[in-house]
């Protein structure tokens, strides 16, 4: 068996979700090469060379895979599939945008979003936005895969001496151009590698006043994040929502406030080692997942967190 | 131009899914069928594209049993103008979905593509990005902002952190995130006017299609169940248990 785990990076560094994908193809074994295909990436192939466990890394640095538009990425990655028995990547943005082009292309089925590791051919996935947990076993010889990012304590950043290899192939489909993004820039750290999240839901009643939570995520050096109510509100970007269809978290602590618990929110956060709920309507369902929770308004409640912290 | 718009029948999103007893699937007995959230609004982006004058026709497309009529009927009251369905009793997976809908696009030729970024069943986020791959197009996932041009299509996408905006080629395959538009609802005389509508009814065989499943389901369970917790009183109460019991701040 041999592992191609296409890497998430911004050029200067590898994401954090990379580490966990490399965590789930060290369980499924064999070598673990990663790939690196970017434009200017030489610092991320380096920073993926000290990754604990990773037996080569191949870039592809060229202005073609800047961005990681789907159809350029895909290409290349079904040319390099010949050597693996495994493809695998993080469910970002990112993997969830080309991987599965590469599995239609080499005439697989993809497994998305992986939370276990059975065998090389069998793993579990969260089905139903996480109220069910289907066992599934692939009859396919190459397994395309896609690793949820709370599934798998990841691998070690450094530690690993990883030969760096150069990838010739240059793969220009010509089908799509990129031409600006708007990324957040934050203080604060990302919703998916924070240790603490504090979320507001509808009970905010506006964007502004998630300020309210602004003050306390200051002072615990949490992540801000949304339900999906509060983001269908206008209340803040989507960016910020956490559940089934938004980001997957698992912090040490996640503080939902004003969020009544519906099941795709709850899809998004269960995994949280400690779940703290603040809402007035005691009969609110995300009482029954929360470990502490406190009936009260949340526009009292919030302040005097605060002013505790 | 014609677009095409693909729809699935799942379990609506309301209804609290429960894993049958034993352990072979999730139980979908007298339950509720939906249009996927998702795909609802790939119908309403592209009536809004037509009403706009910029398409001609929108032509809706799912794949699966007889009773998915029932979903393509509810696209045609919502302003979809004819149906096609590939029908089938086979539980089938992305990647047999994309090779119907590929046969699809041979035959109809659509100008644009646009699905839902995912179905809410399954979970997987795979059709549209296969079907681009099949069709040897290029794809704009996650959509927030469709704008449509004579030859290509801006797109702005929902990525990690923030928002992208890329350009591509038409014919395109678009996915719809959730902000793309807010769905309608279909009208008493639209849904009466939707019966007169022409549901196209083949085969996958008819379209040469093998749509046998890769991916065996070896069982299904429900998550690990959560304990409620304790109710607190008081937020000095709550900060103290986050730092003496629970330890998670100091």
């Amino acid at each position: 068996m041999s592992n191609l785990v296409v890497a998430d990076h911004n050029n200067e560094s590898i994401k954090a979700s990379t580490l966990v994908a490399i965590a789930a193809a060290r369980e499924i074994g064999g070598d673990v090469d990663v790939l690196v295909a970017g434009a200017g990436c030489a610092a991320a192939g380096e920073a993926a060379s000290r990754i604990e466990g990773v037996n080569k890394v191949l870039v592809a640095d060229n202005e073609v895979y800047a961005h990681q538009l789907a159809e350029n990425l895909a290409e290349l990655v079904v040319e390099l599939a010949a050597d693996y028995s495994h493809i695998v990547s993080s469910t970002s943005s990112s993997g969830k945008n080309f991987m599965p082009r590469v599995a239609a292309l080499l005439d697989v089925a993809q497994i998305s979003d992986i939370s276990a590791v059975i065998s090389e051919d069998t793993f579990e996935r969260p089905i139903y936005a996480g109220n069910a947990i289907a066992t599934v076993q692939t009859s396919d010889a190459k397994k395309v895969i896609t690793v949820r990012g709370t599934a798998f304590d990841p691998v070690a950043a450094e530690g690993g001496s990883a030969t760096v290899e150069a990838v010739d192939a240059v793969k220009d489909a010509g089908l799509s151009t990129w031409q600006k993004e708007e990324i957040v820039k934050l203080d604060r750290p990302e919703l998916t590698a924070a240790s603490i999240i504090i979320s507001g839901g509808r009970g905010m009643q506006n964007g502004e006043n998630f300020k309210l939570l602004e003050s306390v995520a200051d002072k615990l050096g949490a992540a801000i994040g949304a339900s999906r109510a509060a983001v269908d509100a206008g209340f803040v970007p989507n960016d910020m929502q956490v559940g089934q269809t938004g980001k997957i978290v698992a912090p040490d602590l996640y503080i939902a406030v004003g969020i009544s618990g519906a099941i795709q929110h709850l899809a998004g956060m269960k995994d949280s080692k400690v779940i703290v709920a603040i809402n007035k309507d005691e009969d609110a369902p995300i009482f029954q997942v929360a470990d502490y929770g406190l009936v009260a308004d949340l526009f009292k409640a919030v302040p005097e967190l605060d002013a505790l912290l | 131009m014609k677009v095409l718009v693909t729809v699935k029948r799942v379990v609506d999103y309301n209804v609290n899914v429960r894993v049958l007893s034993d352990n072979t699937g999730v139980d979908l007995n007298n339950v509720k069928m939906s249009i996927n959230p998702f795909d609802e609004i790939a119908i309403e982006e592209a009536v809004r594209l037509k009403e706009a004058g910029k398409v001609e026709e929108v032509v809706v497309v799912s794949v699966g049993a007889s009773n998915c009529q029932e979903q393509i009927r509810t696209a045609l009251a919502l302003g979809a103008d004819r149906g096609i369905l590939v029908e089938t009793d086979e539980a089938v997976q992305p990647l047999g979905i994309a090779k119907c809908l590929k046969a699809v696009v041979d035959k109809e030729q659509p100008g644009l593509i646009i699905t839902g970024k995912q179905a809410i069943d399954g979970d997987n986020s795979q059709t549209g990005q296969m079907l681009a791959a099949l069709a040897g197009l290029s794809q704009a996932t996650f959509a927030s902002v469709l704008e449509l041009g004579e030859d290509s299509a801006t797109v702005t996408r929902e990525v990690d952190g923030g928002l992208e905006t890329i350009s591509v080629k038409l014919p395109a395959i678009v996915t719809t995130d959730l902000r793309l538009n807010e769905p309608r609802y279909a009208s008493l005389p639209n849904i009466m006017k939707a019966k007169k509508k022409p549901i196209d009814v083949m085969t996958p065989a008819d379209l040469g299609v093998d749509v046998t499943p890769r991916v065996k389901t070896l069982k299904v369970m429900p998550p690990a169940a959560r304990k409620a917790g304790v109710i607190v009183e008081t937020v000095e109460e709550l900060v103290d248990k986050l730092k003496n019991e629970a330890k998670v701040i100091s």
